[in-house]
C-alpha cells in the first residue's frame, strides 16, 4: 500500500508502528508537492525546512516515548492563518510581503500535537470567492479536471487533500468555503460550531460567520485534527469555554434512532440530474444503516443568500479597514498626502471581488441605507436562525446537498457575482445560524465528485461526525483518488 | 436599486478605495445588481422581529481584566511597516 493513498488515522497508525519515520512521511510528501503543484497551483508557499525540522522533533518525541495521536502527521494550512516566521498572505497582493510575527492558535495547537508544516495553501482573496479564482497568486486547479475549479475559498486546500500533496488540511468557512470545495474536490471537510475553534490568528473576513474548520479524506480524520484544533481561548473574544467531547470515541456511535430531517427547501427547487439522484441514493442508504428520515422545513431558508450578502460584506467593509497601508501591507508609491496613500494602498491591494465586497459593505452601513439593508437582514438572519431552532426540535441531524452543481469550468461563472453567490445557496444557512456541518463524498457525476452535507444543531459535532463515519464504513467514494495522483 | 457613477464614486470614497475609470462602470453595474438581489429581504415578514448579530448570543462576547497580558514586541510587528522612523510609522505630513 502506498503511503500518501492513506487516510490520516492510517498514516498515524503507520507512524505509531514505526512502519516509516516522521521525516520519512515529510520527505514522502513534499516530493510530491515538488512534482505536481506548479500544475495545481495549491500551495502558495511550501516550507521544507521548516516541514523536515517538524518532523525530526516528531521522531524525536516518538522515540522519548512522548509521541500524541498526530505526532508526526504532514499538514498544509490555509493562508489565511498567521504562521509565526512565515508569510501569510490571504491571496492578496495587499499581503504578498506580510510575514506573520505570531502563529494563530490553530496552528499553534495543532504544533503542539506534533504536526508537520509542508506549507501554505492558495485560497480566494480574503477567503471571498467560491471558486479561488480571486487568489492573487492565481487559480487553484480541481485534481479531478485541470481544466475546472476546486472550489472556495479554501480550493488550495481542498485541492492538496485530493492530489495527496498533503493528508489534511486547514480551512474556514463563513458561508461555504469548507464544504463546497471538499464536495467538488470528494473528500470531507467539516466547518465546527460558531465559537468552537478559537480564530485568534485567524485573517477577520465577517466575524459573526467566520470558522475554523478541518478537510481530510474521511469524517474519521475530521474528528481526529478537531480533537486536537477545539477549545476555549481566551485570545478569542467569541471562543466558547466548553468542555471539548471525545470526537473519535463517540464516532461509533450507531444511527439506530437517529433522526434526519430532510429540508424541503434543499429539494424544492433547482436541485436536479445527477446531483439530486446521488443524493437520494444517500438518504436510502442512512435508511438502511437505521436512522429514521423525516421531511422538515425551514420556510425562511430562501432568505439566506440575500442576507449573507448584506451580513458578510458589511462585516468585511469594517475589518478591511485595518488595511490602511499604514502599519503593514502594501503601500503605493510616493503618497501626495494621507487620504491618496489610503487610498491608492487599498485601490492597489484589494482584488476586484473583495473591492466589490468592501463597497457593497459600506453601502449598506451607510447613513440613510442601514436600516433598509443592514438591520434587516439582521432580522431575516433571526427567521432563519429560528426555523434552524425549530427543525433541530424534531430531528438530531438535517441532510441535503452541499453544492447545487459539481466542479464548474475555470472562468465560467467569473463575470457574474450573482450567479458565482448562488453557490453557497445549501451551505450559509449554517453560517447565518452558527451550526456546524459537514460535507463527505456521496459520488460521482461522470469523472466529478459530488458531496452530500450533514447539519447539525450548536455543539452537535460528535453526532455529525459518527453519521458521516457510520456512511462512510458502508461506501468508498471517500476513498477515490484522482488517477495522476494516486 | 440602480447606482449611479456618483453614488458609486461616493461609496468608494467611503471605503477609502481609488477606483480607476475602467472599474468605474463595472462597479457600477455589478452593485447595483447585488443591491437589486438583495432588495428582496424588504419583502419578508419582520415585523416584530429583533435583528441578530451574533449567532450564540449570551455564550461569548466575554469581558477580561484590564491587566496587562502582552510584552513589548513593536521591532517585530514593525518589521512588516512600510515605513518606520525611530520606532514611529511614518506617513505623508498630514498637519502643515
Amino acid at each position: 500500500m502506498t503511503i500518501h493513498t492513506r487516510s490520516v488515522a492510517e498514516l498515524a497508525a503507520g507512524l505509531a508502528r514505526k512502519e516509516f519515520s516522521a521525516v520519512e512521511l515529510a520527505e514522502h510528501f513534499l516530493a510530491r508537492i515538488e512534482r505536481s503543484n506548479s500544475a495545481l497551483n495549491a500551495y502558495v508557499t511550501v516550507t521544507p525546512e521548516r516541514a523536515l525540522a517538524d518532523a525530526r522533533a516528531a521522531d524525536e518525541a516518538r522515540a522519548r516515548g512522548a509521541a500524541g495521536p498526530l505526532t508526526g502527521v504532514p499538514l498544509a494550512h490555509k493562508d489565511i492563518f498567521c504562521t509565526d516566521g512565515v508569510r501569510t498572505a490571504c491571496g492578496s497582493k495587499m499581503l504578498e510581503n506580510f510575514v506573520a510575527p505570531y502563529d494563530a492558535t490553530v496552528v499553534e495547537r495543532l504544533h503542539a500535537a506534533g504536526t508537520v508544516m509542508l506549507g501554505k495553501t492558495n485560497m480566494d482573496e480574503f477567503a471571498m470567492g467560491s471558486s479561488n479564482e480571486t487568489s492573487h497568486f492565481g487559480p487553484v486547479r480541481n485534481p479531478w479536471d485541470l481544466d475546472r475549479v476546486p472550489g472556495g475559498s479554501s480550493g488550495g486546500s481542498a485541492a492538496v487533500v485530493a492530489a495527496r500533496l498533503a493528508p489534511v488540511a486547514t480551512g474556514t468557512d463563513t458561508g461555504g468555503s469548507i464544504r463546497q470545495p471538499a464536495a467538488l474536490v470528494g473528500i470531507s471537510g467539516i466547518k465546527p460550531t460558531y465559537g468552537r475553534v478559537s480564530r485568534y490568528g485567524m485573517i477577520a473576513f465577517a466575524s459573526s460567520l467566520d470558522q475554523a474548520g478541518i478537510m481530510a479524506p474521511s469524517a474519521e480524520d475530521c474528528a481526529l485534527l478537531l480533537q486536537a484544533m477545539a477549545g476555549f481561548d481566551a485570545r478569542d473574544s467569541t471562543s466558547v469555554d466548553r468542555p471539548v467531547p471525545d470526537y473519535v470515541a463517540e464516532l461509533g456511535a450507531p444511527l439506530q434512532g437517529v433522526r434526519i430531517g430532510l429540508l424541503k427547501e434543499f429539494f424544492a427547487h433547482g436541485l436536479e440530474g445527477p446531483t439530486a439522484t446521488l443524493v437520494q441514493a444517500a438518504i436510502d442508504e442512512y435508511r438502511r444503516l437505521g436512522a429514521e428520515i423525516v421531511e422538515v422545513s425551514c420556510p425562511s431558508l430562501p432568505l439566506s443568500v440575500p442576507t449573507y450578502y448584506v451580513v458578510a460584506p458589511a462585516e468585511c467593509s469594517s475589518n478591511l479597514s485595518r488595511f490602511d497601508g499604514v502599519r503593514f501591507g502594501h503601500r503605493c508609491k510616493d503618497p501626495r498626502d494621507l487620504m491618496d496613500l489610503y487610498k491608492r494602498s487599498r485601490g492597489e491591494g484589494f482584488g476586484a471581488e473583495v473591492k466589490r465586497r468592501i463597497m457593497t459593505g459600506t453601502y449598506v452601513l451607510s447613513a440613510g441605507y442601514y436600516d433598509a439593508y443592514y438591520l434587516k437582514a439582521q432580522k431575516c438572519r433571526s427567521l432563519i436562525s429560528a426555523d434552524f431552532k425549530r427543525a433541530f426540535a424534531e430531528v438530531d441531524l438535517l441532510l441535503g446537498p452541499t453544492s447545487p452543481s459539481p466542479a464548474f469550468a475555470i472562468g465560467a461563472k467569473v463575470d457574474d457575482p450573482i450567479t458565482m453567490y448562488l453557490n453557497d445557496i445549501y451551505t450559509i444557512g449554517a453560517n447565518l445560524a452558527g451550526l456546524p456541518a459537514m460535507s463527505i463524498p456521496c459520488g460521482f457525476d461522470g469523472a466529478l465528485p459530488v458531496g452530500l452535507q450533514l447539519i447539525g444543531p450548536h455543539f452537535g459535532e460528535s453526532r455529525l461526525l459518527s453519521a458521516a463515519h457510520a456512511y462512510q464504513g458502508v461506501t468508498d467514494f471517500h476513498r477515490r483518488i484522482p488517477a495522476a495522483y494516486a | 436599486m440602480s447606482l449611479t457613477r456618483k453614488d458609486v464614486e461616493g461609496i468608494a470614497h467611503l471605503a477609502r478605495l481609488e477606483i480607476t475609470d475602467a472599474e468605474m462602470s463595472v462597479y457600477t453595474d455589478s452593485l447595483s445588481k447585488i443591491l437589486s438581489f438583495v432588495e428582496q429581504l424588504g419583502a419578508a415578514d419582520t415585523g416584530s422581529i429583533e435583528p441578530m448579530a451574533h449567532p450564540l448570543e449570551g455564550e461569548s462576547q466575554r469581558l477580561r481584566p484590564d491587566e496587562v497580558t502582552e510584552t513589548d514586541q513593536h521591532e517585530k510587528y514593525q518589521s512588516n511597516a512600510p515605513a518606520v522612523a525611530s520606532a514611529l510609522y511614518v506617513v505623508p505630513k498630514v498637519i502643515e
